[in-house]
């Protein structure tokens, strides 16, 4: 026990020493830029930024669904002359319900639907079922395996522009990332207010230019004309247009889009382009439509719907209404990085300001620096040379636990900054069961060396089972915990393993050395 | 001094009759826990917006915060806060709006209390802002109750196989006292109920485990050591060796949480006096719970082999 081998002896100091190596960086500055200088993460709540979770709401991508089958269904049973009384989704059942006008054409009607459903590529199975009652009644059902994977879909899709709008802001190294089904953590650094993040994600951006019916007076009240809606202005919520559901050009269309200001009036506008097909398409209906009105709406409310003066053949468009330079460039911000899918909500804000992050570093290093000063105190008056032995491990524990955290590039937080102190006060709780042991069996009357080989072993299995017990309720800590929580069962963790390394080999290593250096007659505990 | 220990906490053959107090220490567990279990529910926890939804900002103020003036701030814009406090220095501010019926609706309140700030409070800045959905604090809840439910059958399970189903037992009730005190010690401080807290409440868990487990260890080996000692007597034998050991780690771990408490700030503070309960309950339930629970389950069934011949040679030897 007591015995180390040259080998030994070597490995257990080169681990010290590399895991020192490793903690070193986060005490300075890299001095080179070459130099692999791995440190902690610090958590936003130390730096300062904000945490952000948020939701895809599931309902609007079932509905989407429904909403682009209901539009096939009614173009294949137009296209097979098949004529129906009434056609519902009824997205609580992801299904879709018609009835035939005559039942006697439900077999065409299925055979007329049957293009719609589409099989998956890798198991083959089909989207939807198709079922039919022979009085007429049809049900389009889409598998639950096929509408996960749309809304699984939905998500990968959602955090794509949610990266491509927040890189547009300028944060820097923004983190982006799925959680679970349906939400989407973003990670801000350094962000202590992140408003106009919020602002921009919680846009859909769906842009779409539909015409104006010029018919219809949204003013007069009652229902819209059938093939309209009534659409509230941007800038004006109180008043309404009248615009054709039918889109003429979609928002997806468009390639770029810059926010500038107009040479005429001075004003600011968006100037976008469209790809190849929204130029043809945009070209085509402004032709078409000379001398009437052109709503731009975005998100269910008309930006503006400027009269068409000629037609617009080369593929490029502006956008005016009321923006300012702040507005201009958002929106351009929002149609480069394009529609999501489907509305993101917030559901869970954390932010800090940098200031504060500040506060609470210099608030934990005091209080680590305290409590490191009280605990080497405490082990030295109540342990003597071999509470110093403690000591010297300690430090080098508090080392290997910077080391291999930032090895493992783990993040630091204020709970986490807890969990350090927490380890340093446990972690010689292992040295206090070998110098208890080791006292106890010199007083049964052992000479030195055999109290020290039979100190060290029996308390062997003590600390064994005292740390696995304490090691098992932290990892479920990090299992189920989240953010800052984590941090703290991270250090914790890591605590325990680095502890357990430097009580049992290093403090054996130097008692070891001492004890062949000196050869006392009686052991100091 | 760096040679020789200066100080012991209890000197070497110190023979404390522990276990003459077994129903004293029980008794006052467990009237402890009765009443913190009643706290529990009147007057109850003071929930942090982890577990009950809502906003919660600090707002630090130039100069002291005036109340009047941020209360009529936010009151001008038709916001309904559930308080405005000071928390720790007297230029900062916490402002807290109940649960928002929707998540949506906690967005635009942090929208609206930001706004009021800027024009009623000149020079207010806001330091940190959270907003927990009702959905997700559900599930926040529902997963510190997991990790902790889960954590105590997996302490069981361990001691258990590593010792005998009374240690296990023992122990488990032991860590159910200690955590429903640690809960009423939470509820008459008002100290807030977070994720945090859940933390705090593990770590104890973890620390008076390890406690539990020394002096179980210790038990264990006697029962091996002394074979015809009684129960009782190997019990309070076992306490009293590793007393300077309890004592000792009870009080490193102490003092490292303590300047936690004193400087550690407004945010991290209640955790850390909740760990500084719980290292006192912690240490006392090793020594008057769990050890007692131990002699009243095991008093005849851990001496199932007493028959075997008394080793009288281990007894001799002590002095």
């Amino acid at each position: 026990m007591m015995y180390f081998s040259r080998m030994k002896t070597t490995v257990i100091l080169a681990v010290c020493l590399l895991g020192m190596l490793l903690g070193v960086p986060n005490l300075f500055p890299a001095p080179a830029s070459w130099m692999p200088w791995r440190t902690v993460h610090l958590g936003l709540d130390l730096r300062g930024g904000s945490y952000l979770l948020l939701e895809v709401d599931m309902k609007a991508v079932i509905k989407e669904r429904l909403d682009g089958l209901m539009d096939g269904v009614r173009q294949a049973l137009r296209g097979g002359q098949i004529f129906y009384q009434t056609l519902d989704a009824q997205p609580d059942q992801n299904r879709i319900v018609l009835r035939l006008r005559d039942p006697a054409r439900t077999n065409d009607a299925v055979a007329a639907l049957r293009p719609l459903v589409s099989q998956d590529s890798g198991t083959g199975q089909a989207d939807m079922a198709i079922d039919s009652n022979p009085d007429g009644t049809i049900t389009l059902t889409l598998s639950p395996v096929a509408l996960s994977r749309r809304a699984s879909g939905a998500v990968e899709q959602s955090i794509e522009i949610v990266r491509r709008r927040i890189d547009e802001t300028g944060v820097l190294d923004p983190q982006i990332t799925r959680q679970g089904e349906s939400r989407i953590v973003v990670q801000l650094p350094g962000i202590g207010d992140p408003d106009h993040v919020k602002q921009l994600i919680g846009k859909t951006a769906h842009m779409t230019f539909r015409l104006v019916d010029e018919t219809a007076n949204p003013a007069a009240g009652g229902p819209p004309p059938p093939g309209d809606e009534f659409l509230a202005m941007q800038d004006r919520p109180n008043e309404k247009i009248a615009v054709r559901k039918r889109v003429d050009v979609d928002g997806a269309d468009l390639t770029n889009a810059q926010a500038g200001t107009s040479p005429e009036t001075g004003e600011w506008v968006v100037n976008f382009t469209f790809n190849s097909v929204g130029a043809r398409r945009f070209a085509d209906v402004s032709r078409a439509n000379v001398n009437h009105r052109f709503a731009i709406v975005l998100d269910d409310k008309v930006i503006s719907a400027p009269v068409i003066r000629e037609a617009i053949t080369g593929g490029r468009g502006q956008i005016s209404g009321s923006f300012n330079a702040q507005s201009a460039n958002d929106l351009a911000v929002l149609l480069r990085a394009g529609a999501l899918p489907a509305p993101l909500t917030v559901v869970e804000q954390r932010s800090v300001g940098p200031e504060l992050g500040a506060d609470s570093i210099r608030a934990g290093a005091i209080s680590l620096a305290v409590g490191f000063v009280f605990v080497i105190a405490f082990m030295g008056i109540f342990y003597g040379l071999f509470g110093w032995f403690a000591n010297l491990a300690l430090v080098v524990n508090l080392f290997l636990m910077l080391g291999i955290m930032s090895l493992l590039q783990a993040t630091l937080t204020l709970p986490g900054m807890a969990g350090i102190l927490l380890t340093l006060g446990m972690a010689v709780d292992a040295n206090i069961l070998i110098n208890e042991r080791i006292r106890e069996e010199q007083k049964l009357g052992r000479p030195p060396l055999a109290a020290l080989e039979h100190g060290f072993s029996r308390a062997y299995s003590t600390i064994f089972d005292s740390n696995a017990t304490a090691f098992l309720a932290h990892v479920m800590l990090f299992v189920f915990g989240t953010g800052p929580v984590r941090g703290f069962a991270v250090t914790i963790t890591v605590g325990i393993a680095t502890s357990l390394f430097t009580a049992w080999m290093l403090t054996r290593l130097l008692v070891s050395r001492w004890y062949a250096n000196t050869r006392p007659k009686l052991l100091p505990v | 001094m760096f040679i020789k220990p200066l100080l012991r906490i209890v000197p070497d053959g110190t023979r404390i009759p522990f276990m003459q107090g077994r129903y004293m220490g029980l008794i006052v567990s467990a009237f402890l826990s009765t009443v913190s279990v009643v706290l529990f529910f009147y007057p109850g926890l003071n929930l942090g917006i982890d577990f009950s939804g809502g906003v919660v900002m600090q707002v630090r103020t130039e100069g002291p915060a005036d109340f009047n003036q941020i209360r009529a701030a936010l009151a001008a814009q038709h916001i309904t806060e559930q308080g405005v406090q000071r928390f720790g220095d007297e230029s900062e501010v916490l402002i807290r709006l109940g649960a928002q019926p929707t998540e949506a609706a906690n967005q635009t309140a942090v929208a609206q209390v930001r706004a009021a700030l800027e024009k009623g409070v000149p020079g207010a800045r806001i330091m940190r802002t959270d907003a927990v959905g009702a959905s997700v604090s559900a599930e926040l809840f529902r997963n510190g109750l997991l990790a902790l439910v889960i954590s105590l059958a997996m302490i069981m399970v361990y001691i258990w196989f590593r010792f005998e189903w009374q240690f296990a037992v023992g122990a488990v009730v032991t860590l159910i006292l200690d955590i429903t005190k640690a809960i009423g010690f939470l509820a008459i401080t008002r100290i807030e109920f977070d994720l945090v807290m859940v933390a705090a409440i593990l770590t104890i868990l973890g620390y008076s485990t390890n406690d539990k487990v020394v002096v179980y260890d210790r038990v264990r080996e006697n029962l091996r050591k002394y074979k015809s000692m009684p129960l009782r007597e190997l019990i309070d034998l076992s306490i009293n060796e590793t007393l300077n050991r309890t004592l000792g780690t009870s009080m490193t771990v102490f003092l490292a949480s303590l300047p936690l408490a004193l400087f550690g700030g407004e945010s991290i503070s209640g955790f850390a006096w909740v760990m500084l309960f719980g290292i006192v309950v912690g240490t006392s339930s090793s020594i008057f719970i769990a050890a007692p629970i131990l002699l009243f389950l095991g008093e005849h069934r851990l001496r199932r082999d007493a028959a075997v011949p008394v080793v009288a040679k281990a007894t001799a030897s002590r002095p």
